[in-house]
C-alpha cells in the first residue's frame, strides 16, 4: 500500500513512503516534520492546515499526497522563499512574508494556531490582488476560521503587508 | 522536546540567587493539588543568572493570552532590568510553583502580586550585597538594566550572585515600586510568543514527538448522551481493521483506542474499526430542555438576600420582569486536544495543555496507580480553549494508552471527538425582577438562576475504569454572579437565588469564558433596559441614576464618549433593515466592563449582524496595555460569535454539532468594527482582563435588537429562524 512519493515541499524534494491517498497534512506533519501547518478539523472547515500547492491554497487535510506529486507545495515555513523568489530577491535565508511582519507588526496572534492557513491564504492574495479593499480581503479570507477572534488584527495586517510590497 | 527540567538544569551554567516566597493567599492554602516536593520550602522562584539575566518561573500556562509576556514585565519593572534580560521556561509540575489554575483570568489578578513580590525580595537583597561590594549605602545605588552603580562605581547582578547558586528566605519586608516610577508596567511591550507564532516555529502540544512513539485515536459514539450514562462497548470487531498495518487495539472496559506507528493508519482504523456501542436516549429533548430544568431543580440557595425585595418590588412605581433561557455552548478550539505520554517502569511523562498541571497530576496518579512524585506533567500551547474543554481528558486518555502499549503515545482528538464530547458551558434559565420609583432610582432586584454545575470526571476516567459521573459543589462561575446581577447598580433591595440542578441527565458542563456571566447580563441587562423605557428615561441616564460605584461609573462612560451616544438619537426604523443601538455592563469576578453595540436586523431574512463595538474595560493596573487591548478585541468577536451562532445541539441520543458548519462560529465577514478602550489604573491592583467585558457586551448586543426592532429576544444565538420568530410575536 504505501509507494514511494516524490514530492517538492519548500523548494526541495522530499521522498516519502506514504499511500497516495494519505492526506498531505499527514504527511508534511509526520514524515517531513513541519510545524507550520496544523491539523484543525480535517475536513475543509477550518483552513488551519492550508498550503499552497502551485501557489494556490488547498485544505492539506483532505488534499491527497499523491496528488501533489508534479506540483510545488509551499507551507508557511516556506512562505518567506516563496515570496522572495516571485519578487526576484535572494532566496538564501529570505525576510518573514511581508503578511507575517505585518502580522508581528500588528501583534495580531492570540494563540496563533491559525495563523500558518491565515498567512497562507494571504500570501494567496496578495499575489492576486496586491492592492484589496478591505471587503476583498474579508471575502477571500472568510474560510479561514480563527476562534480567538483576531480577525480585525488579521485584516490590518493584510492592508499593511499590501501597503509594504507595493513599495 | 526534552522532559525533566530539574532545578539543577535550570540554574546550570551560572550562579543563581533564589528567592524562595511564601504565599499568604488563602485561595491557595484550601486541600487540593499536591505542591511538589518542595512546596513547603519554595513557592514560587526567581532566579537571577551569572550572565546578569533572570528567569521568572511562572506557574501559570500561555493560553495566547500574554502572560509570559506581562509576568516577565512585572519582575522586570521590580528588578530594574530590560524585558530582553527576563526568561521564562515551560510550566511544568516541581520545576514551576503551583500558583493555582490559569482560570477566572487569574494570571495576572494572582500572579502579578506573587511576582512582584519575589522580584522586590530578589531586589532588596542584590541592593544589600551591592551595598557591601561598592562601600556605598543602599539608598545612594541606582539600578539600571542590573548594573548597579554608586557614583562611577558599578556591579552586575550576575556579579553579585557568583558561582554558586544560594537561597535567601522570605522576609515580607521588601517593598514593591511605587506606581508613579513605573517604567516597565504599563508599556506595550510586544509579546515573546508572537513571532514563532506567525514564522510556524512555535511549538505546540501538537508537536513533541517520542522516538517508538504511536499515534492513538479513541472510539466514541459521535456525540455524547447525558452525562452520567455513558455508552457502554456491545461488541468490538477487531478482523475489521486486519488490512492496516501495525495497528493495536486497546479496551479497558469502555475505553476503546486504536493505535499505530503512522497517525493517518491511527485515523484510518479509527473509522474503520467495528464497534457495536450501547448509547440510548438518555438526553431531554432538546425543545424541552428548560422546562426539564425547571422540573428538576433541587432545593433553593440563597445566594445574597439584602432588604425586603418584596415590599420593595410591591411599592416600585415601575417593574420589569424579564425570563431568559440560554443554550449549551462548546469551546469549540481551533485544534482539536492532544496530549503526549511515556509511561514506564513506574514513572509518568505527560505534555499536555492542561490550564491545572498540578490538579492533573493528582488525577493522572490516581488514573494511574502510581504516586503523585512519578507523575510529572508539562504544559504546552495548544489552540486557544478559553476554559475546561478536554485537555484533560486527553492526558488521561495519553497516558493510559502509553501505559497498556508500553511505549510513548501521542493522541489528537478529531473534530467530532472534540465538539462532541466537549465539556460545555452550561444552559441557563434566568427570571429577574427589576423595580424602581418615580425618580428613575432602582429599590428592589432580584434573580433567579437555574443552572446545573461542572462536570468532575472526565469522559476517559468514566469509560475507563467506570469512575462514577460526579460535579463540583456550586461556587462562584457556576452560580448566580453577584456581580452580573445587579452589583453595578446601588439597589437596597436585592435578592439573588440559585436553583441547582443535578449534573444528569444533562450534557457535560465546565468553564467556559466569562462563565454564564453572558447569561446573566443577557437577562438582567434587558430587564434594566425596560424598566428604564417604563420610566421614560435613556437607558445611559437611567444607569447613571443608579451607579454609585465609580469604576462602573468609569467604563459606562467611556464607552459611552466613545460610541457618541446622544440620547435623543433617531434612526431609520422602518424598511428591511433596522437599526438599533443598546448599551450593558457586567463583568466576571472582578473588574468593570461596559459596552455599546450598535446593530441591524433584515426583517426579511431574520438575520442580525452586529456592526460596531466599544467594549471598555478596567482591570486595574493594565500591566500592558496592548496585551489588554488585544484581550478586548478578542472578547467582543467571541461575544458576537456567542450572541449570534453558538448553540450546541442535541437529540435524546447525544450531541449533533459535531463540526463547523453544525457548530457555526464567528467568521472575517462578522466582525463588526470593534473599538476596544482600556481604562489604565497603574495605581490599582490588577483585576485580570481575559473575560470580563463579554457581559457588558452580549447585554449591549441584545439591548441594540430590541432598540431596533421594538422585540426582546428571549434566547440566544440571535439566528433567523428565531429572529423571524421574535419579530411576528
Ligand atoms: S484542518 Fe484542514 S481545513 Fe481544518
Ligand atoms: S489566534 Fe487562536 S485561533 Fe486564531
Amino acid at each position: 500500500m504505501a509507494d514511494e512519493l516524490e514530492l517538492n515541499v519548500n523548494g526541495e524534494t522530499r521522498r516519502v513512503s506514504a499511500a497516495p491517498d494519505t492526506p498531505l497534512l499527514y504527511v508534511l506533519i509526520d514524515d517531513l516534520g513541519l510545524t507550520g501547518p496544523k491539523f484543525g478539523c480535517g475536513l475543509a472547515q477550518c483552513g488551519a492546515c492550508s498550503v499552497l500547492v502551485d501557489g494556490r491554497e488547498v485544505r492539506a487535510c483532505v488534499y491527497p499526497a499523491g496528488s501533489a506529486q508534479g506540483r510545488e507545495v509551499t507551507t508557511l515555513e516556506g512562505l518567506p522563499a516563496w515570496h522572495a523568489r516571485r519578487s526576484g530577491a535572494a532566496v538564501a535565508d529570505p525576510p518573514l512574508h511581508p503578511v507575517q511582519a505585518a502580522m508581528i507588526e500588528e501583534q495580531a496572534p492570540q494563540c496563533g494556531y491559525c495563523y500558518g492557513g491565515m498567512a497562507i491564504k494571504a500570501a494567496e492574495l496578495l499575489a492576486d490582488n496586491p492592492s484589496p479593499s478591505d471587503a476583498e480581503i474579508v471575502e477571500a479570507m472568510n474560510g479561514h476560521l480563527c476562534r480567538c477572534g483576531t480577525y480585525p488584527r488579521i485584516v490590518a495586517a493584510i492592508r499593511r503587508a499590501a501597503e509594504a510590497m507595493r513599495g | 522536546m526534552s522532559a525533566g527540567v530539574s532545578r539543577r538544569d535550570l540554574l546550570k551554567g551560572g550562579g543563581a540567587l533564589l528567592v524562595g516566597f511564601s504565599l499568604a493567599d488563602a485561595a491557595l492554602a484550601q486541600p487540593g493539588p499536591p505542591q511538589g516536593p518542595d512546596r513547603n520550602r519554595i513557592d514560587s522562584w526567581i532566579a537571577i543568572h551569572a550572565d546578569n539575566t533572570a528567569t521568572v518561573l511562572i506557574g501559570y500556562v500561555e493560553l495566547g493570552q500574554g502572560c509570559t509576556t506581562a509576568l516577565p514585565q512585572v519582575a522586570a519593572e521590580e528588578l530594574d532590568l530590560g524585558l530582553d534580560q527576563l526568561r521564562t521556561i515551560a510550566h511544568e509540575t516541581d520545576v514551576t510553583p503551583y500558583q493555582g489554575g490559569t482560570y477566572s483570568s487569574s494570571a495576572i489578578a494572582r500572579g502579578r502580586p506573587q511576582v512582584q513580590l519575589a522580584a522586590a525580595e530578589a531586589r532588596q537583597e542584590l541592593l544589600r550585597r551591592a551595598a557591601q561590594r561598592l562601600g556605598a549605602p543602599v539608598e545612594a545605588l541606582t539600578v539600571e538594566r542590573g548594573v548597579v552603580s554608586a557614583g562611577d562605581r558599578s556591579v552586575t547582578y550576575g556579579e553579585l550572585v557568583g558561582d554558586q547558586p544560594f537561597e535567601i528566605a522570605f522576609t515580607g519586608t521588601a517593598k514593591p515600586k511605587a506606581p508613579s516610577n513605573y517604567r516597565v508596567i504599563g508599556q506595550r511591550a510586544p509579546r515573546r510568543d508572537v513571532a514563532a507564532k506567525v514564522a510556524g516555529t512555535h511549538e505546540y502540544v501538537q508537536h513533541p514527538r517520542l522516538p517508538a512513539m504511536l499515534h492513538a485515536r479513541v472510539l466514541r459514539p459521535r456525540g455524547q448522551g447525558a452525562y452520567g450514562s455513558p455508552p457502554r462497548v456491545l461488541s468490538l470487531d477487531e478482523n475489521s481493521i486486519a488490512g492496516i498495518p501495525g495497528v493495536r487495539v486497546v479496551r479497558l472496559r469502555d475505553f476503546v483506542a486504536v493505535a499505530a506507528p503512522r497517525e493517518w493508519d491511527a485515523v484510518r482504523a479509527a473509522r474503520a474499526l467495528k464497534i457495536e456501542w450501547e448509547h440510548g436516549e438518555t438526553l431531554p429533548e432538546k425543545s424541552a430542555l428548560y422546562d426539564h430544568m425547571r422540573c428538576s431543580a433541587e432545593a433553593e440557595t440563597v445566594v445574597r438576600a439584602e432588604g425586603d425585595t418584596a415590599a420593595a418590588l410591591s411599592g416600585a412605581a415601575f417593574t420589569a420582569t424579564f425570563e431568559g433561557e440560554t443554550p449549551y455552548q462548546a469551546h469549540a478550539p481551533m485544534a482539536p486536544n492532544c496530549a503526549v505520554a511515556d509511561v514506564r517502569d513506574g514513572e509518568a511523562r505527560v505534555f499536555c495543555a492542561s490550564q491545572d498541571i498540578y490538579a492533573l497530576r493528582t488525577a493522572l496518579a490516581g488514573l494511574l496507580e502510581l504516586p503523585a512524585d512519578a507523575v510529572t506533567v508539562r504544559f504546552a500551547e495548544s489552540a486557544g480553549t478559553y476554559g475546561h474543554s478536554l485537555y484533560d481528558d486527553v492526558a488521561m486518555a495519553a497516558a493510559l494508552l502509553s501505559r497498556e502499549l508500553g511505549a510513548p503515545v501521542r493522541v489528537q482528538y478529531m473534530r467530532e471527538d472534540e465538539h462532541g464530547w466537549d465539556t460545555f458551558g452550561p444552559a441557563h434559565i434566568g427570571k429577574v425582577v427589576v423595580g424602581a420609583d418615580s425618580a428613575g432610582k432602582l429599590v428592589g432586584y432580584t434573580y433567579d438562576g437555574w443552572q446545573h454545575s461542572w462536570s468532575f470526571t472526565e469522559t476517559t476516567d468514566q469509560l475507563a475504569r467506570g469512575t462514577a459521573a460526579r460535579s463540583w459543589p456550586m461556587g462562584p462561575s457556576r452560580s448566580v454572579n453577584p456581580a452580573v446581577c445587579g452589583g453595578m447598580y446601588a439597589i437596597p433591595n436585592l435578592r439573588l437565588v440559585d436553583h441547582p440542578l443535578p449534573g444528569a441527565p444533562y450534557l457535560r458542563a465546565a468553564w467556559l469564558r466569562s462563565p454564564l456571566d453572558l447569561s446573566f447580563a443577557f437577562v438582567s441587562e434587558q430587564a434594566i433596559d425596560e424598566v428604564a423605557r417604563q420610566a421614560g428615561l435613556d437607558p445611559v441616564e437611567f444607569r447613571r441614576r443608579n451607579i454609585a460605584d465609580l469604576r462602573w461609573r468609569g467604563v459606562l462612560e467611556v464607552a459611552i464618549e466613545a460610541s457618541g451616544w446622544a440620547p435623543a438619537d433617531s434612526r431609520p426604523r422602518g424598511g428591511d433593515i433596522a437599526t438599533g443601538r443598546g448599551v450593558g455592563l457586567g463583568t466576571h469576578l472582578a473588574g468593570w466592563g461596559g459596552a455599546v453595540a450598535e446593530v441591524e436586523v433584515n426583517r426579511s431574512t431574520g438575520r442580525v449582524r452586529v456592526t460596531r463595538l466599544w467594549g471598555a474595560l478596567d482591570a486595574g493596573c493594565a500591566v500592558n496595555l496592548a496585551i489588554v487591548e488585544a484581550q478586548i478585541v478578542g472578547q467582543l468577536v467571541q461575544t458576537v460569535s456567542r450572541m449570534l451562532y453558538e448553540e450546541v445541539r442535541f437529540d435524546r441520543t447525544g450531541v449533533t454539532s459535531l463540526d463547523w458548519s453544525s457548530y457555526p462560529v464567528a467568521r472575517f465577514a462578522d466582525c463588526p468594527e470593534i473599538v476596544p478602550i482600556v481604562v489604565q489604573r497603574l495605581d490599582r491592583p490588577s483585576s485580570g482582563a481575559g473575560e470580563e467585558v463579554m457581559a457588558a457586551a452580549a447585554a449591549a448586543i441584545a439591548n441594540a435588537f430590541c432598540d431596533a426592532t421594538g422585540k426582546r429576544m428571549r434566547t440566544f444565538p440571535f439566528t433567523p429562524d428565531r429572529v423571524k420568530a421574535a419579530l411576528a410575536a
